[in-house]
C-alpha cells in the first residue's frame, strides 16, 4: 500500500477508536484554548499557503483566525492540520480538527450524508479550464476529444463528466492525486487542459514561469460556493463559526476596517454598536465576549480587506471581486441582520 | 506449580484448583478462550463504538452507495464504463485495470527476471557484470521513485502529438503514448482464437501421447516442431478459410489526439515498466540462488550420460533448481500486485484510485478502504493457493 492509502487507513482507525464524541466541540475548544483548522496541505497561494518564514498566510488562514480571535481575543490562536481533498472530511468527521475552512464546495452530500454543517461562503467560484495558448482553444466548446488533468476526489472531477456529457463531447481524464504531480503532468503536455476552480487555476498559473502562455477559458461551467463547515452535533459551534463569517462581511458593509474599529466604536449606528459589542447582547447570545467581533476586524479586518490582502487585484491572483463583491456593490456577499 | 502448592502446605482446596490449572490441556483450552474472547470484546468494542460516532454525527452507513451513480469519468478500462455507469461497476473497472497489470506484471517480471539471473551467472565476464549492476540498482531504488522517473521519462521526453513520432504507417509515437493499428472486427479474428484454443488442447494430446510412446518403445517423437506446426497451422488455415481480411483500423489525429487503433497509455506503460522492472531484481536473485543451490554434480552427472548441455539445463537443472525457486517467487508475485496500488501516484485509474475517488463523492471512508482491503487479501490469497498448489505439484515425491 501507498503512503496515502496507509494515511487514510490511519484516519478510519481514528474514526474508529476515537471515543463516543460528547457533541460540544464549541466547550472542548474553549477547555484546550486554541481552534483546529483543517486547511489545504497541497499549498494554495492566496487561500492558504505557507510564506518565507514558514507561516500559514491566506483568504482561508484568515477565516481561522477571525475565528480564534472572536473566541480567544487572539487571532494567533489555531492550530493548523493541512489536509488533503481526500482527508478533509474524514479529519473532521473524526474530530481531529474543529472546523474546516479548505476551499471546499458547498453541497447537498457534503450538508447531509457526510455529517458536515457549511456555516456560508467565504468565497463564491466556479470550475474554469485553461490550456497552453499556443493550442488555439479559445472556448470550452472546442474540447471535444481533448485530454484533461484533474485531481480526484473533488467536485471538479464531477463537473468536468457532467459538462461533456451535457455537451455530447468526449474527453480523456489523467487523474493525478498530488497538486503538484497534476499540474507536471499538464506542463509536461500529457493534457491539453487543466481543470479546477478559477481561483485555484488563477492561483496556479501565478505560480508559472510564463503565466501569459496559459490561457483561462471563459466559460465557467459549474456553481462552487467555498465555505468553512464543522461536523453535526453542535449548533452552538455551528452558530459562532457562521457568524464570525458574516460579522466580517457587515464589517465591510458598515465601512468598518483594521484601522479604524477603534474609532468606530463610538459610531451612534445601532448597528455598529451592537455589531462591536457597544450594545451588548449579540456575544452572550452566541456564548462569546462582547467584543467577538471587534477582535475579529481589529486583528484580521473586514472581508474586503481580507479578499484584496490574498487575492485582489493587486496580488499575483489578480482575482477581481465580481461575485464575491457585497450585495450592496451588485456581488453575493450578503450577511442576515446583526441584531 | 504443583510443586509450589505442595511445599506451601496449601488446603485441599489448593491443592485442586493448582492441579487444575497444572493440567496442560485445560490451560491450553482456558487461554485459546481468553485470547478469542479479547479479540472478539476488541472487535465488537471498535463496531460498535464505530457505528455510535457515525449515528451520531448522522453519517450514511453501508453499502447503497454502489447503486448510486458514480459519474466520474475513467480514462482506461478494460469493460464499457460510462460515467452514467454506478459506483459497483466503476469499482469492476478498477478491479479489472488492477488484475490487468498484476497478470502482465507477474509474466513480464517472470521472463526479465529469468534472463537476468542466468546471466548473472554466464561465464562472459561483462555479462555478468552489467547483472549485478542491473540488479544492486533497481533492487535499492524505491519503487515510487522508480516510476515517478518513467512518468517523467514518457511524457517529458516524447514529443507533443502534433508532432508525434512515427516510425512505420500507422504506428505513433507520443506523450499520449504508443497508437498501432488493430485489424476492424470481422468473424474471423474470433474465430481464429477458437482455432488457438483447439490447437492448444490438440498439441497437449499430442505431448502426452508421445512421452507415453517414447516410455514404450524408447521412440522420440518431434513434438516441439509438430507442436509449432499445428499452433501457427490450424489458425492460419482458419484465417484463409474467413477470406484473409486485411482491413485495419488505422490511428489518426483527430482534434487533439489520436483515434481509432490501439493506445498503450504513458500511465499503463509506466506502471508495467516500474513493477516489471524492480521486481525482475529480486527475482533474479532468487532464480541465480536456486540454480547455484542444485548440486554440481548434478550437470556433471547429466553430462556425462551423454545429453547436451540444454538438455542438462531443461530435464536436470530447472526441475531441481524450481523446488527452490518457487516459495520466494510467490512472495515476489504478491509484492508485485500489491505494489501496483502504486499507480494511484502516476495517474493510472486502477482498484485504489477508483476507490479513493469514490470514497472521496461518497464520503464512505470504512466502506471503501474494506473493500480496498478485501480485493488485495483475496487477489492475494489466490495467487498464493494458486503457487502452494504447484508447489506440491513440483515437489520432490518421495518413495
Amino acid at each position: 500500500m501507498n503512503t496515502k492509502a496507509l494515511a487514510l487507513a490511519g484516519v478510519v482507525l481514528a474514526t474508529l477508536a476515537a471515543p463516543a464524541l460528547a457533541g460540544e466541540t464549541f466547550d472542548a475548544v474553549k477547555e484546550k484554548g486554541f481552534v483546529q483548522c483543517g486547511v489545504n496541505a497541497g499549498g494554495l497561494p492566496g487561500f492558504a499557503n505557507t510564506d518565507s518564514e514558514g507561516t500559514f498566510v491566506g483568504l482561508d488562514i484568515d477565516f481561522c483566525r477571525a475565528v480564534a480571535a472572536a473566541v480567544f481575543g487572539d487571532a494567533e490562536a489555531v492550530r493548523y492540520t493541512p489536509l488533503s481533498a481526500q482527508q478533509r472530511f474524514t479529519a473532521l468527521q473524526s474530530g481531529e480538527i474543529d472546523v474546516l475552512i479548505r476551499n471546499t464546495t458547498w453541497t447537498t452530500t457534503r450538508d447531509t450524508s457526510l455529517g458536515l454543517n457549511f456555516t456560508g461562503v467565504n468565497f463564491y467560484d466556479g470550475q474554469g479550464f485553461m490550456v497552453p495558448t499556443n493550442l488555439g482553444v479559445t472556448s470550452a466548446m472546442e474540447l471535444d476529444g481533448a485530454t484533461v488533468c484533474v485531481q480526484p476526489g473533488t467536485t471538479t472531477e464531477l463537473n468536468l463528466a457532467d459538462f461533456f456529457r451535457a455537451n455530447a463531447m468526449s474527453f480523456e481524464p489523467v487523474v493525478i492525486e498530488k497538486l503538484d504531480e497534476v499540474v507536471e503532468a499538464y506542463v509536461q503536455g500529457r493534457c491539453d487542459v487543466y481543470t479546477t476552480d478559477a481561483s485555484g487555476i488563477a492561483s496556479t498559473r501565478s505560480t508559472f514561469t510564463n503565466p501569459e502562455e496559459h490561457l483561462i477559458l471563459p466559460e465557467l461551467i459549474s456553481k462552487e460556493p467555498l465555505g468553512p463547515s464543522v461536523r453535526h452535533g453542535d449548533d452552538q459551534w455551528f452558530d459562532v463559526v457562521k457568524w464570525v463569517g458574516f460579522a466580517l462581511l457587515e464589517a465591510e458593509e458598515k465601512g468598518i476596517t483594521a484601522a479604524n474599529v477603534d474609532a468606530m466604536l463610538e459610531s451612534t449606528d445601532p448597528t455598529i454598536q451592537r455589531l462591536l459589542g457597544v450594545d451588548a447582547g449579540m456575544g452572550e447570545a452566541l456564548g462569546l465576549e462582547e467584543n467577538w467581533a471587534y477582535n475579529a476586524i481589529k486583528q484580521v479586518g473586514n472581508y474586503g480587506e481580507i479578499f484584496e490582502r490574498h487575492v485582489g487585484v493587486e496580488t499575483p491572483l489578480g482575482l477581481s471581486r465580481g461575485l464575491n463583491a457585497l450585495w450592496t456593490d451588485g456581488g453575493l456577499m450578503y450577511a442576515p441582520p446583526i441584531r | 506449580m504443583t510443586q509450589l502448592s505442595e511445599s506451601a502446605g496449601g488446603t485441599s482446596t489448593r491443592t485442586v484448583r493448582a492441579s487444575f490449572l497444572a493440567n496442560e490441556n485445560v490451560r491450553a483450552v482456558l487461554f485459546q478462550l481468553l485470547v478469542g474472547g479479547a479479540v472478539l470484546g476488541l472487535v465488537w468494542y471498535l463496531v460498535d463504538n464505530t457505528m455510535t460516532n457515525l449515528e451520531q454525527q448522522s453519517i450514511a452507513t453501508g453499502f447503497g452507495f454502489l447503486d448510486r451513480s458514480a459519474s466520474f469519468a475513467i480514462s482506461e478500462s478494460a469493460i464499457p464504463y460510462s460515467p452514467a455507469d454506478n459506483y459497483f461497476r466503476a469499482f469492476l473497472v478498477g478491479l479489472f485495470n488492477t488484475l490487468y497489470v498484476a497478470a502482465i506484471g507477474i509474466v513480464l517480471a517472470t521472463l526479465l527476471g529469468t534472463v537476468i539471473g542466468v546471466a548473472r551467472l554466464s561465464s562472459n565476464w561483462l555479462v555478468a557484470r552489467l547483472a549485478s549492476v542491473y540488479v544492486e540498482v533497481v533492487r535499492n531504488i524505491p519503487l515510487l521513485l522508480q516510476l515517478f522517473f518513467w512518468y517523467a521519462f514518457i511524457t517529458g521526453v516524447l514529443p507533443h502529438p502534433r508532432q508525434a513520432d512515427n516510425p512505420l504507417p500507422g504506428v505513433f509515437l507520443s506523450n499520449r503514448g504508443l497508437s498501432v493499428p488493430v485489424p476492424e472486427p470481422h468473424p474471423a479474428w474470433t474465430a481464429m482464437l477458437i482455432a488457438v484454443a483447439v490447437a492448444v488442447v490438440a498439441v497437449m494430446v499430442l505431448s502426452s501421447w508421445a512421452k507415453r510412446r517414447q516410455a514404450k518403445t524408447g521412440q522420440p517423437f518431434p513434438t516441439l516442431s509438430v507442436g509449432l506446426g499445428v499452433l501457427i497451422g490450424l489458425p492460419l488455415v482458419v484465417y484463409g478459410a474467413f477470406g484473409a481480411p486485411t482491413a485495419l483500423d488505422m490511428p489518426e489525429l483527430r482534434g487533439f489526439n489520436f483515434r481509432g487503433g490501439a493506445r498503450l497509455t504513458p500511465e499503463f506503460t509506466a506502471l508495467i515498466l516500474g513493477l516489471v522492472i524492480y521486481t525482475a531484481g529480486f527475482i533474479a536473485e532468487i532464480v541465480r540462488s536456486g540454480i547455484i543451490a542444485v548440486s554440481k554434480g548434478q550437470s556433471e552427472a547429466g553430462l556425462s550420460l551423454g545429453l547436451s548441455r540444454g538438455q542438462v539445463l531443461r530435464l536436470i537443472l530447472l526441475p531441481q533448481a524450481l523446488r527452490i525457486i518457487i516459495p520466494p517467487t510467490t512472495g515476489q508475485y504478491l509484492n508485485l500486485t500489491k505494489n501496483s496500488s502504486l499507480a494511484v501516484a502516476i495517474g493510472y485509474p486502477d482498484l485504489v484510485s477508483v476507490l479513493n475517488t469514490t470514497l472521496n463523492q461518497t464520503g464512505q471512508a470504512i466502506e471503501a478502504v474494506a473493500m480496498m482491503m478485501a480485493v488485495y487479501l483475496t487477489i492475494s490469497l489466490s495467487i498464493a493457493l494458486f503457487m502452494n498448489w504447484y508447489n506440491a505439484r513440483i515437489a520432490l515425491v518421495e518413495r
